[in-house]
């Protein structure tokens, strides 16, 4: 096995997930729990596979599937931030209702071909040995994954806005009590991780399969939840679940290809016992929880006069 | 601008009004997106909410709603007592999967023998094997504070490939030409969950969904535990002070939802589906959340709930069959649905008024 | 007939009797698994269907469920179809086999036939083609294009007939090219684009250059294009769409001639039912064209391998061939039979790698 193509493949395979862990990651960090990933992923899907199929180019394609998704996740936003209904529920109908809007738009797509997203040509770096190949001969997305995850670390960790976020998601009655609105800035948040998740779709059907098909997710989105959870909250963490779980994958099916036998459903059921794993010892520790897990997650705000 | 004021108790009439009017504006929007298909728009929505109940075949889909909405009752009303308390169950379709595995495996391992006390020992074991699954995040949760909403999501996926695995085989059928799945229980009669009434869907598992309903109404009202989840629910502090033990309460609602979706499980796997097999579950678990938060966490909207999302389904392959509108297109329908149900919370539990926002 | 009671013994009577259908014309029904556009398994079923209906016009009314889970739900939307007046039902995967066999004894006079599964009744029938006879084939084609000897197989369930496709591919694989070695990826799932990918990208990471797709969508294909270099099939459907390369022939379900010719039978009153297993002679099993990548000489030998196939003067399982342990399994010349084909759980000598179970 080639550990060079190894961590390229990981790298590839991991990208729509950790996009859409990262966009996620700030809605939680935010306080609002949005079970809806899955339903934005498909729809960034088919937004940007239709617009780069339809302009010819696949980053107009990336920008439409962001912007899709954004859009469905305005549904989410309005239904709990404004009308204040359960988020839990109201995420779950998100995804009900993004495959099958999804397949709607997509009937005239499926069998076509997108436009190629080229992998950027980096000069010099791109020859370094073994990590030239690892690191430096991807397309812009994968780039663009990283830097969403430094510009999430930063804006979260360095910046008032940030700290803004934080508070909301910490304790919404507090953050409102010191003037801050609560729940523009959870829209503000909802929509960021729509974009995100829209992006991961995209990179979905445009570079990592790349093609339209219904319901091509097949639970992509759920992964991604799972990642901010094991990631407990932590931007390069999160970077580090997705690239275990993409790891894991892509590191069974080379194990096959090569001619190792593996009990391929245990393999394929230790990313969830291991992020469980994770959940337990960081919860166990009362005060790093506190820490990290927003206080206000899945709560509902609401002003009162 | 309109201001939301929240009401000191949620009204009844808007809760009982709202129901019917996000119906009827699921219709409108529905219809404008079935016309955009080029279908018949009023034709489409009575094939879906009219016929199944009252239409031309009401006979025998009548007693198919039942069988699509007993899993989602009994699960649900499970999840709602949970839910109420402020335990977040959101994993019962790894409970029912594994209830399924643990009530099917008893027969399995039984078989070929007949017995009149094989079906009751599996409904015992699709009950226990849902409960200990919901176990795994009450544990994690009373020990280690771990947050139930991820693990319980996150068993759910274990359970699934446990399901794989099984049924290609533990529970593979020996008979089966090397195809995955277990024998079928419908031709086993001592495990069959077979109709009771021929031609009603009436099974044990809807008997089960409606005694559950009863059972959940029965404590809510009546018993210290339901009191206890009500008022951990809506005031955490006070509950603590009146000597509510948080672990007992959670391990409560956990065992007790998991249990029934457990007992969902095995009911579904003995009567309607048969058998085991990687594609056994459909999304009862998490369907069942939508369900129970439709029927606003009240066991009687919970079962009026769960008979709505079984017509749209029911409703929704026929108007696929006849009308010939894409799987796809009664999706997006049944999320609009949803949508509309959720957004007509806000008027039981809020005041609109007209006016300027106060300055905060 | 409107019913308005719920009685017990109406809605039993009403459910054995059925509606007779009050026009002339054959009612026939589709149930799919996937959706009618995945680009492949489905997607076929559902292109010979539509192909049934433009040969019989208005003879026939067609109607199709698209996404059915397999189990309970099956079994609803076939009571529906019969209840309707459908006279002639395909359920096209296996997972239907129960509810259709259930369904068919309560409708004696609805007709039905299954696919790719192993009962029958007296108003159920069953169909499959024989995938193998063109894995043959195609093995034949892998053997010869492979310049690294290493072909890939992306295998969905570890089932008879998937047992069957690799150990067809790698027998003519290895006649054509000794040196050729095959590499088994199962993925445990018929339908997951972005897994399909992932496997297509770990094979070729492997040195892999021809790959043979066992599972549903389009995806290896997609990912061969991609990458470039590699060669690839059709699977299901000919998926000219990546035509010349990287799909350089493909395997096709033909259902279409056996829908015209059951739904006539029907027609003609001459149905009945029987347990279909068709291959290329019949026209079950369609192979692609070949396209102008393959050698002259090859694309001969592929046709000839063809050829002889169809005339049954070869068949793909011909001694002497061993088990994977070593263990003999046919002697010089002699023809696996049916029933072992059908139960097919072990992989002959040379691939390498074990079947999961």
């Amino acid at each position: 096995m080639n550990p060079e193509l190894l961590l390229s493949a990981l790298m590839v395979a991991s990208t729509p997930i950790l996009l859409a862990a990262i966009g996620e990651l700030v809605v939680e960090k935010a306080g609002v729990l949005n079970l809806g990933v899955e339903g934005m992923m498909i729809v960034g899907a088919i937004c940007g596979f239709a617009v780069a199929v339809e302009t010819q180019n696949p980053y107009l394609g990336f920008l439409g599937g962001a912007a899709g998704a954004a859009a469905l996740s305005m549904i989410f936003a309005f239904l709990t931030q404004v009308l204040l209904s359960n988020q839990v529920a109201t995420g779950l109908a998100l995804t009900l209702f993004g495959l099958g809007f999804s397949a709607l738009i997509g009937q005239s797509y499926s069998g076509q071909k997108p436009p190629a997203t080229h992998d950027l040509w980096i000069p010099l770096l791109r020859d370094i040995p073994f990590l030239g190949p690892v690191l430096f001969r991807h397309d812009l997305m994968v780039y663009v994954s990283l830097a969403l995850v430094a510009l999430v670390w930063a804006v979260l960790t360095r910046t008032r806005i940030g700290l803004v976020l934080r508070a909301v998601g910490e304790n919404h009655d507090a953050a409102h009590a010191l003037g801050y609105k609560v729940v523009r800035i959870r829209i503000a948040a909802i929509a960021f991780g729509g974009a995100c998740a829209g992006l991961g779709g995209a990179y979905l059907s445009l570079v990592r399969v790349p093609q339209w098909t219904e319901g091509m997710t097949a639970g992509a989105g759920w992964i991604a939840l799972a990642i901010v959870v094991f990631a407990s909250w932590r931007p390069w963490r999160v970077l580090l679940g997705a690239y275990l779980f993409g790891g894991i994958t892509v590191l069974q099916l080379n194990l096959q290809a090569a001619g190792a036998s593996i009990p391929v459903e245990y393999l394929s059921m230790s990313p969830y016992l291991i992020t469980i794993l994770v959940l337990v010892i960081m919860s166990a520790d009362r005060t790093r929880a506190a820490m990290n897990a927003p206080a206000s997650l899945g709560r509902p705000f609401h002003a009162a006069a | 601008m309109i201001r939301l004021d929240r009401r000191p108790d949620p009204s009844r009439a808007w809760s009982l009004a709202t129901p019917p009017l996000a119906v009827l504006a699921t219709m409108i929007a529905g219809g404008l997106l079935f016309a955009a298909l080029g279908k018949p728009p009023v034709e489409a929505i009575r094939t879906i909410f009219w016929d199944p109940v009252f239409g031309e075949f009401a006979f025998y889909y009548r007693g198919q709603l039942l069988v699509k909405a007993g899993p989602l009752i009994l699960i649900a009303t499970g999840l709602s007592l949970g839910f109420r308390a402020g335990v977040w169950n959101i994993g019962a379709e790894g409970q029912y999967i594994i209830g399924a595995l643990c009530g099917a495996g008893v027969a399995l391992a039984a078989y070929p023998m007949e017995s009149a006390f094989l079906f009751p020992l599996m409904v015992v074991a699709g009950a226990l094997g849902g409960w200990a699954w919901a176990m795994i995040p009450g544990i994690l949760r009373t020990k280690f504070n771990t947050n139930e909403i991820l693990t319980s999501l996150l068993l759910v996926y274990v359970a699934e490939q446990l399901m794989a695995k099984m049924s290609f085989g533990l529970l593979r059928n020996p008979e089966g030409s090397g195809f995955p799945g277990s024998r079928n229980l419908q031709q086993y009669p001592s495990a069959a969950n077979s109709e009771l009434i021929a031609g009603t869907g009436m099974h044990w598992g809807i008997v089960a969904a409606f005694v559950a309903v009863i059972f959940a109404h029965v404590l809510l009202n009546r018993h210290i535990m339901g009191f206890n989840i009500r008022l951990a629910g809506q005031a955490p502090r006070a509950a603590k002070f009146s000597g509510v033990q948080p672990a007992r309460l959670i391990l409560f609602c956990l065992g007790i939802s998991g249990a029934l979706a457990g007992m969902a499980g095995l009911f579904e796997v003995a009567g309607p589906a048969g058998q085991i097999t990687p594609s056994f579950n459909v999304g009862y678990g998490f369907t069942a959340i939508i369900v129970a938060f439709l029927g606003r966490l009240h066991p009687v909207g919970i079962l009026l709930a769960g008979l709505l999302m079984a017509l749209t389904y029911v409703g929704g392959e026929a108007a696929q069959a006849n009308l010939g509108l894409p799987a796809a297109a009664i999706q997006a329908f049944q999320g609009m649905l949803l949508f509309f149900l959720l957004a007509g919370d806000v008027l039981t539990n809020f005041r609109l008024r007209l006016g300027r926002p106060e300055v905060a | 007939m409107k019913r308005r009671t719920l009685l017990a013994s109406a809605a039993a009577a009403a459910l054995i009797a059925g509606k007779v259908s009050a026009q002339d014309k054959v009612k026939v029904g589709f149930v799919l698994v996937g959706p009618k556009n995945d680009g492949g398994w489905s997607q076929h079923h559902y292109e010979s269907a539509v192909k049934m209906k433009e040969h019989f016009g208005d003879a026939v009314e067609l109607v199709v469920q698209e996404s059915v889970p397999e189990g309970a739900d099956a079994e609803r939307v076939l009571t529906q179809m019969a209840l309707a007046g459908t006279d002639l039902i395909f359920t096209t995967s296996f997972g239907y086999m129960d509810a259709t066999a259930n369904v068919a004894a309560k409708f004696p006079k609805v007709k039905f036939e299954h696919a790719t599964g192993y009962k029958t009744a007296a108003n159920m029938g069953n169909y499959s083609a024989r995938f193998y006879e063109g894995r043959a084939v195609m093995g034949h084609i892998a053997g010869k294009m492979t310049k690294s000897n290493k072909i890939g197989y992306i295998a969905s369930f570890p089932i008879p007939e998937v047992i069957r496709g690799i150990n067809s591919t790698y027998i003519h694989a290895k006649k054509a090219n000794p040196d050729v070695t095959i590499s088994v990826v199962w993925l445990f799932t018929w339908f997951d684009p972005a897994k399909e990918a992932d496997a297509t990208q770990a094979l070729i990471d492997q040195g892999v250059d021809v790959i043979l797709a066992h599972t549903d969508s389009t995806a290896p294909l997609a990912k061969m294009k991609e990458h470039g270099g590699v060669y690839g099939f059709g699977q299901a459907a000919d998926m000219a769409e990546y035509a010349p390369e990287p799909r350089i022939s493909s395997i096709i379900d033909e259902w279409a001639p056996y829908y015209i010719s059951q739904v006539q039978s029907v027609m003609d009153g001459t149905w009945e039912a029987k347990a279909t297993w068709d291959g290329i002679a019949e026209g079950m099993v369609g192979i692609g064209e070949f396209s102008d990548v393959i050698p002259e000489d090859v694309r001969a030998e592929a046709e000839a391998l063809k050829q002889s196939i169809i005339d049954k003067s070869y068949h793909p399982f011909t001694g002497p061939l061993n088990k994977q342990d070593g263990s003999p399994w046919l002697a010089e010349g002699e023809v696996a039979d049916d029933g072992a084909l059908a139960g097919l759980d072990f992989y002959v000598e040379g691939v390498t790698g074990d079947i999961p179970n």
